[in-house]
């Protein structure tokens, strides 16, 4: 088995807010491989997008009290700011969720996207940088391109920004590329396009993925490996068709729940019952129990929080659930009569 | 763009010529300019007839009116009431030394308070940025012409006690000023006092501003990206976060130049400054109409165009704007 | 990794069908040792804790204005000035009790004193003997009273302009937003003090009533904003269907959104206030003698000659410590009731 490309361990980040501090992340560990793509799940605020955020620095306000985010074999954490430039937009690189707010409204897509380039690749000429930007805009399918890279971001749709910003993100050949809800900002009709054009910039670059996303279209569209959060924590973590056909926790069930199927015989979709919890005061022992139509009241979820442990023996599959081999025993479609019980 | 600009000048040209009349009747019916000359026993009969005559003043309000905008296209705005002395020479004279003094102040505050602003914000909540909130709120809060006569009490005082005069406390130059680059020393050495009044209201105000135009950017997703690219914090601060949060400050300032005349009012009564303001106040005292209408046109028309300068600028600054 | 094909998740979300290109094997995660499974107890939970698993999962319903007055209570500048404001309003309201001297009373045995604690002629006194810190008091009250007038008056002009602006939009929102902007294009305190003159006379009702003709321009806008944006709200629709008349809409169902924008623009509109007064009676346009008032004990002291500082510094003192107080309690209060400060970044 290959090394992993990012490996994080541990990561705990935290907010200063006026009603206290608020951890948005807590003790979350993953592995990223070379070339895979990997999918984040959860609601917002699961501090899904944070970890990604600020372990490349991009979250002023958030602390790391502790964990560590180590690629190719440094800890992004320890780098200093120098080292972390060069890191960012070169080796990482991000695609953001708001193509309407992440380009920058007074400069040229073109200036941007040169930017880019001429930051991480000392002594280019503006012709080379014009001529590779040129090349990456019709990688990521902008017409006329030659024409457009001179245009404002207003002048440009919400779908062709989105591709400004891929052009931007896959310019310095990166080996990770973090896509924090790419398509959520926009058409389900643009949506396809984007989905199509992270393909292209996945074959053009071999960039190992994370892909940040509440869509559980888009991670069963491209994700290889799937990490659900919840409340700050990883819940659960297996291969893509494990998390859809063998959820091992409550939450993963009820996110399958609450999807059209055309594979199951379902009369309605599920909602999730309740609210995502208080970050400022999370709930006592597993964070998902007020919610959990499967604990029923049982003492240890109210007390315990429960470890990621790893479930069955072939593949890997961990979960954070006490009763996860029950949820075997019983299937999603138990869990969603378990959802009916509940009521 | 032109079509913009030649439509914003005939609408606001009907709004000068409105405003004027408006302004003109509420000047003309509401007191009589010449009870002084009335009750003053070594003015005659004959002499305030003459004035009245002169001055059309026994005509219906309308009429008078149009006299006046006769007098202000034909006549550059006419002569005063009393002593008939021209009104154009003299206006001249105060604008050329109040946008003097406005000119230098203004330059000084968008320095001062973009510096302030823009580190206040990329240090928010430090010691700095404590510090700069305070000063303020102490400089909102305070008026112009206190801080003014404060000034002035602190230079007597000094010159009380240790016999050293500072800064000279009232009027543009002494009494002899000499020529050339003695006269511009001169002219410093008097506006270091008003220069400095001025700057802290507008500093106070503008700083604040500039802070929070500039956290804004600095939170903004753009600012973000240009990180995430990978840009050291001092590009990402000079090419992305200020040139946004300027925008807005720069047409503030342009909008702001009718309250800075309003401050010259005030700073020029305490320092007896030889400015527009003065001369402004001095035609009230005198309940004269003629020049009162004339500094009254002559602002909103420079406000008029400072506004449109505020609109272009804006167009030139944020690619975003479209005139149409 | 199983031996399924993605054909096997069907969504109707995404277009189905894909070929599996994972590149990558699917790495592992450090999985703590695995814990005891705790005994299988079904437990009924007591109705207590039911409640406190209630409280993590939703904050407590507080009303809109307990939370209000919750942030502002956190803006430490702003409780210190509230409390400053009130001493101060009290000490104008009861003049007559708290002054040690008449405004006007003579006391020729001490002619223009500095501060002292003798005769309790704290800020000193006049060259005709009178109290200061009496005058000052005196001062207070007027300023204070024109400053509140024209708060009022301007809050009540400019949210009935705004209102009906925003409510009926159309025409007779351009007519009264070009007469707001032909307002806001004049030059400010020129209009003021030429009004001042011809119209004033110094007394303080006068000039309360220029004052506010011309500060309620800012409240007209923001209450035309909110009131264009509700204007379409289905509520206001429903309100509409079932007959409620347009004072009824406005008045009940509109007016409240606009509250909070209302309150913090009209504690600015008194510092303001306070401050053009001041600057007006100094100038001799606005209250004059023998109407005391901040401004024109200013202008006195000033007559009297620089030597004598405290003419001119105590009346000023003042009027900074009132401006800041209110400033204080604007900014406690735009925390307090603006939510749009109320974004946190996760």
């Amino acid at each position: 088995m290959p090394d992993p490309i990012l490996s994080i361990r541990d990561l705990t980040v935290e907010f200063k807010t006026e009603d206290g501090i608020v951890q948005a992340v807590t003790d979350v560990s993953y592995d990223l491989m070379p070339g895979e793509v990997l999918g984040v799940v959860g609601e917002s605020g699961s501090g899904k997008s944070v970890s990604m955020l600020s372990i490349l620095g991009l979250s002023p306000q958030g602390r790391i009290p502790r964990g560590e985010a180590v690629y190719k074999g440094k800890d992004l954490l320890k780098m200093s700011q120098k080292e972390l430039r060069r890191i960012r937009g070169g080796d990482m690189a991000m695609i953001f969720q708001d193509p309407m707010t992440s380009l920058n409204p007074v400069l040229s897509v073109g200036d941007q996207i040169m930017e880019a380039l001429k930051v991480h690749n000392d002594g280019m000429s503006d012709d080379a940088a014009k001529k590779r930007a040129i090349e990456l805009l019709e990688v990521v399918g902008v017409p006329f391109a030659e024409r457009r890279i001179d245009q404002y971001p207003h002048e440009f749709s919400g779908g062709m920004r989105q591709r400004g910003m891929i052009a931007m993100a896959i310019a310095n050949d990166p080996s990770v590329l973090i896509a924090d809800e790419p398509t959520t900002a926009l058409d389900v009709t643009i949506q396809a396009q984007i989905v199509e054009v992270l393909k292209t910039a996945r074959e053009e670059t071999h960039a190992a993925i994370v892909l940040i996303t509440h869509d559980l279209g888009l991670i069963a569209e491209l994700a290889d490996r799937v990490v659900v959060m919840y409340a700050g924590r990883v819940v659960e973590l297996a291969d893509v068709f494990t998390i859809f056909n063998e959820p091992r926790h409550p939450y993963t069930v009820g996110l399958m729940n609450s999807l059209a199927r055309l594979d199951a015989e379902q009369e309605w979709l599920q909602p999730i019952p309740g609210q995502p919890p208080s970050m400022i005061a999370p709930p006592p022992g597993c964070a998902f129990h007020p919610r959990c139509t499967f604990s029923r009241g049982r003492l240890p979820c109210r007390t315990d929080v429960p470890e990621l442990r790893q479930i069955g023996a072939s593949a890997p599959h961990v979960s954070r659930c006490h009763y996860a081999e029950e949820l075997a025993e019983a299937g999603v479609v138990a869990g969603a009569a378990a959802v009916e019980e509940g009521r | 763009m032109l079509t913009y600009i030649i439509r914003r000048l005939l609408y606001s040209t009907v709004v000068l010529v409105l405003a004027s009349f408006l302004v003109f009747t509420f000047v003309t019916v509401s007191g009589d300019p010449l009870a002084n000359l009335r009750i003053s026993p070594n003015v005659s009969e004959l002499t305030v007839q003459n004035v009245i005559d002169r001055k059309h003043l026994d005509d219906p309000v309308p009429k008078r009116y149009l006299y006046w905008v006769q007098d202000a296209f034909t006549n550059k705005f006419g002569t005063t009431l009393l002593d008939n002395r021209p009104i154009l020479p003299d206006l001249w004279r105060v604008m050329k030394n109040t946008l003097q003094l406005l000119i230098v102040v203004q330059l000084l505050v968008i320095i001062f308070a973009v510096l302030i602003g823009v580190y206040s914000a990329i240090r928010q909540y430090s010691g700095f940025d404590y510090t700069m909130t305070t000063f303020s709120f102490l400089g909102l809060a305070t008026p112009v012409f206190w801080l003014a006569l404060m000034a002035q009490v602190a230079v007597v005082q000094i010159y009380e006690k240790t016999g050293h005069r500072l800064f000279p406390i009232a009027n543009l130059n002494s009494v002899d000023p000499g020529s050339g680059l003695d006269f511009w020393i001169d002219r410093a050495h008097h506006l270091v006092l008003p220069v400095l009044v001025l700057m802290v209201a507008g500093i106070a105000g503008y700083s604040r501003y500039m802070r929070a135009a500039m956290l804004e950017v600095i939170n903004s997703d753009y600012v973000r990206t240009a990180r995430a690219k990978g840009l050291n914090e001092r590009r990402v601060m000079m090419k992305h976060a200020l040139r946004n949060a300027l925008i807005p400050l720069v047409t503030l300032v342009a909008l702001d130049f009718g309250t800075l005349l309003g401050g010259a009012v005030v700073t020029e009564t305490v320092f007896s400054l030889d400015g527009m303001g003065l001369y402004f106040v001095n035609a009230l005292f005198s309940n004269d109409p003629y020049p009162v209408m004339a500094f009254l046109m002559v602002t909103a028309v420079m406000i008029i165009v400072f506004n449109l300068v505020a609109d272009v600028a804006y167009g030139l600054l944020d690619p975003r704007v479209r005139y149409d | 990794m199983r031996p399924q094909d993605r054909e096997d998740i069907h969504l109707d979300t995404v277009s189905v069908g894909q070929p599996a290109s994972a590149q990558g094997q699917p790495g592992s995660v450090a999985v703590a040792d695995q814990v005891p499974v705790p005994p299988d107890e079904f437990v009924e939970a007591p109705a207590a804790d039911i409640a406190a698993q209630q409280a993590g999962v939703e904050p407590k319903a507080r009303s809109q204005w307990a939370y209000a007055r919750i942030r502002f209570f956190r803006h430490r500048m702003a409780v210190i000035s509230l409390f400053v404001l009130i001493a101060i309003c009290f000490v104008a309201i009861f003049a007559s009790r708290v002054a040690p001297y008449a405004y006007d009373e003579l006391d020729l045995l001490n002619i223009t004193s500095p501060p002292t604690t003798e005769d309790k002629h704290l800020f000193g006194t006049d060259l005709l003997g009178r109290d200061y810190l009496s005058r000052v008091i005196f001062g207070l009250r007027t300023s204070l009273w024109v400053a509140f007038f024209v708060a009022l008056l301007s809050t009540a002009i400019g949210t009935t302009i705004g209102s009906v602006a925003g409510y009926y939009g159309g025409a007779v929102d351009n007519l009264l937003m070009r007469f707001t902007d032909l307002i806001l294009t004049l030059p400010g305190l020129a209009v003021l003090l030429t009004a001042a003159t011809f119209f004033g006379n110094g007394d303080p009702l006068k000039v309360g009533l220029i004052l506010a003709c011309l500060l309620w321009t800012g409240i007209a806008r923001i209450v035309r904003g909110v009131f264009l944006s509700l204007r379409e709200k289905e509520y206001v629709e429903a309100a509409k269907a079932s007959g409620a008349g347009d004072a009824r809409i406005i008045l009940r169902h509109m007016l409240p959104n606009a509250l909070g924008p209302i309150i913090v623009n009209t504690t600015l509109i008194i510092a303001a206030a306070i401050l053009i007064e001041a600057a007006l009676s100094f100038l001799g346009f606005g209250i004059q003698p023998p109407n005391p008032s901040l401004g024109t004990l200013i202008d006195d002291g000033q007559g009297e000659g620089f030597e004598k500082w405290w003419l001119v510094t105590f009346p000023g003192l003042v009027i900074v410590v009132i401006a800041l107080a209110i400033n204080f309690i604007g900014d406690g209060l735009r925390d307090a009731l603006d939510p749009t400060q109320r974004r946190v970044r996760a």
